[in-house]
């Protein structure tokens, strides 16, 4: 195979894209269990409620899934409101929360799972959009809507969480409750509360993940088992708790992702991914952005 | 005397009579683990809906041996792990007559040992190769990969692309990190090698790829004449998607893609599938051929749309069907449930089935290869419709079914 400029040039582009996605879907988690230490593992599980609830929207009133996402983005709020509360109801608040939670949350992936089995069937479900099958060439390069789309609304979804997390008391109060929860308390601050609007959040951003997923590939119910390792790796990377670190540790998978397949090989893709992984937690344990 | 011996007569014959007429009045009992949920819970559930539309037909027809049919299975859960437990269950406990597989090379494997511990004649479902390692004489396989699977899949690709003028002479071959797309990637090798084709691009990607692009560029960089592709459904619409988005040039496309033989991806992909080749096992073209599939068919979609499976069918329902048949005509012809008697006239018939005339080789897979090579064009727009009826495939392989060429280059076929 030659090298090309253009080669290069569209590794690059396809690892940003792909880095974006992967950001979309892994912001959730470094909230949850970068933040709010909630080992939230059904977060792949609500990625895939996201892409059917955009399926059946799409599919009845021919809605744009990601619109549908944004617009429903309050109801996986309001879900995940419902969730924190439950689990810290039956496991926080009695201090079981490590491995009983982590049950719990296990459950919760696989009753996610299993209704949309019994819902939906097993087959696998996609979604019509104006511009999926539409790809902008600016030179050598393209630029495939179906992930060009996702990569600019996940921007703007994680850049606009960031800048809520560090300019808004809300967002400082998060912050907070992942450094000392006493001291949140003693400024008259409910942490459980804070906790339980930020845990929703995190569900809000899968919801819209959901939707970015089934624009770019066809899902089934199971796919989101997929998600697990890789949306914990981007967070971990990153640094826990990092919003800017999810984006970079979201990039890097997403180009060496790109440039392994591009280059040498795609099935050392996952290996020199969580190599790089491995490399940077030698060098900085707390992760890229970690304090 | 003599009438104390007539009537002992008589309670003798009666009494000998009798278990052969409660047996008659038993059904007989046929079990088997099925994929109803996991990954493959689609086409599990696909052949369940074909082998009840059997259980149905033959019941009408007074059953076997004078006795109805009922079905005893366990959802296997797409779990190899379950599968040595419930035929076990199957056995023991329910005591049925007869097995067969669920769907599947990853469920039928499990299966293999308990099937030849008790010398049991084992009809399966869309198994690969499983019997090269077991070499059991009483296993037999309904997909018509033909003796060697590995060979049988992909032989009508290269036969179709060495067809064209000018000829090929060089191919890439990618395919996912599996065990379905490993064994027709060397398959894919041999003919290569057969053929005198230079191997320009030859890699694997892991299953869960999100974006394609990057691998169809990297093969866009070696400028193969043909490509070949062995995929399962998520990365044939990856694929096939990456090579429309990054405008792949190229004679030839595809091969083995899992996927596009189901509605689901059909319609997902519409007009994206126009020039691509692949196999297929029945598509509309072929009705004048297989007669009996309308009927059959008609009474699967009718259920199919109720249970949210496959609506079209083509695939997989038709040979779920035909493995019961087989089993149907074999114990009609041997009069009992004898096993060995049952494997042996197995071996040596002729079976007439939905989907045509099956003989059998002595590994249990069909004697010869017929899996179809066609070509997908004319398609607009992504209504299911249009796959039910004939016109959007043109059959290149088998010559005993070809309806006409393949069309190349492959990216004109998109215009």
């Amino acid at each position: 195979m030659e090298f090309s400029a253009a080669l290069l040039l569209n590794a690059i582009i396809a690892g940003l894209l792909l880095g974006g996605f992967y950001a979309a879907v892994s912001v959730g988690i470094s909230i949850s269990f970068g933040m709010l230490d909630v080992v939230n593992i059904a977060h792949p599980g609500f990625i895939i409620l996201g892409s059917y609830i955009a399926y059946i929207v799409n599919t009845h009133f021919g809605v744009d899934p990601i619109a549908v996402s944004l617009l429903l983005s309050p109801l996986f709020f309001l879900l995940g409101m419902a969730l924190y509360r439950v689990y810290y109801l039956c496991f926080e608040k009695r201090g079981q929360e490590s491995l009983r939670g982590l049950a719990f949350f296990f459950g919760i992936l696989f009753i996610t799972e299993v209704a949309l089995i019994l819902i939906f069937g097993v087959d696998y479900r996609t979604v019509k959009t104006a511009y999926a099958d539409t790809t902008l060439r600016l030179g050598v390069v393209d630029f495939p809507l179906r992930l060009v789309v996702p990569f600019l609304v996940s921007m703007a979804m994680v850049v606009g969480i960031q800048l809520f997390l560090t300019h808004t008391f809300f967002g400082r109060a998060v912050l907070a409750v992942a450094q000392d929860q006493l001291a949140l308390r003693l400024m008259g601050v409910n942490p459980v509360r804070i906790k339980e609007l930020a845990f929703a959040l995190s569900i809000a951003t899968a919801g819209v993940a959901g939707a970015f997923l089934i624009v770019i590939q066809p899902v089934e119910p199971s796919i989101g088992r997929e998600y697990i390792g890789l949306v914990f790796a981007v967070c971990v990377l990153g640094g826990m708790g990092s919003i800017w670190g999810t984006l970079l540790g979201a990039f890097v998978l997403g180009l060496a992702e790109s440039f392994t397949s591009t280059f040498f090989g795609p099935s050392w893709a996952p290996a020199v991914s969580f190599g790089l992984l491995l490399f940077a937690l030698a060098f900085r344990p707390a992760g890229l952005f970690g304090r | 005397m003599k009438l104390i011996r007539a009537i002992a007569a008589m309670l003798g014959a009666m009494l000998l009579a009798a278990p052969a007429a409660v047996l008659a009045q038993q059904p007989l009992k046929i079990g088997f683990g099925m994929s109803l949920t996991g990954p493959l819970a689609g086409n599990g559930k696909a052949a369940l809906i074909a082998m009840e539309i059997w259980r149905d037909d033959v019941n009408k027809k007074g059953g076997i041996l004078g006795r109805k049919v009922e079905f005893i299975y366990y959802d296997d859960q797409t779990n190899p792990a379950t599968v040595p437990s419930i035929y076990a269950k199957l056995l023991d406990v329910d005591k049925v007559d007869l097995v067969v597989s669920g769907y599947g090379t990853n469920v039928i494997a499990p299966a293999m040992p308990i099937m030849m511990q008790r010398k049991l004649t084992f009809m399966s479902l869309f198994g690969l190769n499983v019997n090269s390692k077991f070499k059991y004489d009483r296993y037999f396989q309904i997909m018509p990969a033909g003796p060697d699977p590995a060979i049988g899949w992909s032989q009508g690709f290269f036969d179709a692309a060495m067809g064209m003028n000018p000829k090929p002479r060089t191919v890439a071959l990618v395919g996912a990190d599996a065990e379905y797309p490993a064994m027709a990637l060397e398959g894919a090798r041999a003919h290569a090698k057969r053929v005198g084709l230079k191997v320009v691009y030859d890699k694997t990607y892991p299953p869960k790829t999100v974006d394609y692009s990057p691998i169809v560029r990297a093969i866009q960089a070696t400028n193969p004449d043909i490509v070949f592709v062995a995929s399962y459904p998520p990365d044939s619409a990856g694929m096939v998607r990456a090579a429309t988005e990054v405008g792949l040039k190229t004679r030839m496309f595809g091969g083995g893609l899992v996927g596009p033989q189901f509605a689901a991806l059909k319609t997902q992909l519409g007009p994206l599938l126009n020039g691509v080749v692949n196999y297929e096992f029945f598509v509309p073209e072929l009705s004048k051929q297989f007669p009996f599939l309308e009927g059959f068919l008609k009474k699967y979609q009718e259920r199919a749309a109720k249970e949210g499976v496959d609506p079209l069918g083509f695939y997989l329902p038709p040979y779920a069907y035909a493995m019961m048949q087989v089993l149907e005509q074999a114990i009609g012809k041997v009069g009992s449930l004898d096993q060995e008697k049952l494997a042996a006239y197995i071996h040596k018939a002729e079976f007439d089935t939905f989907v045509g005339k099956v003989r059998f080789a002595q590994n249990g897979e069909w004697a010869r290869s017929r899996v179809m090579m066609t070509q997908y064009s004319g398609i607009s727009g992504n209504g299911v419709e249009q796959f039910k009826k004939p016109g959007k495939v043109t059959v290149l392989y088998p010559k005993e079914y070809r309806t006409g060429d393949v069309k190349a280059p492959y990216h004109e076929n998109k215009k």
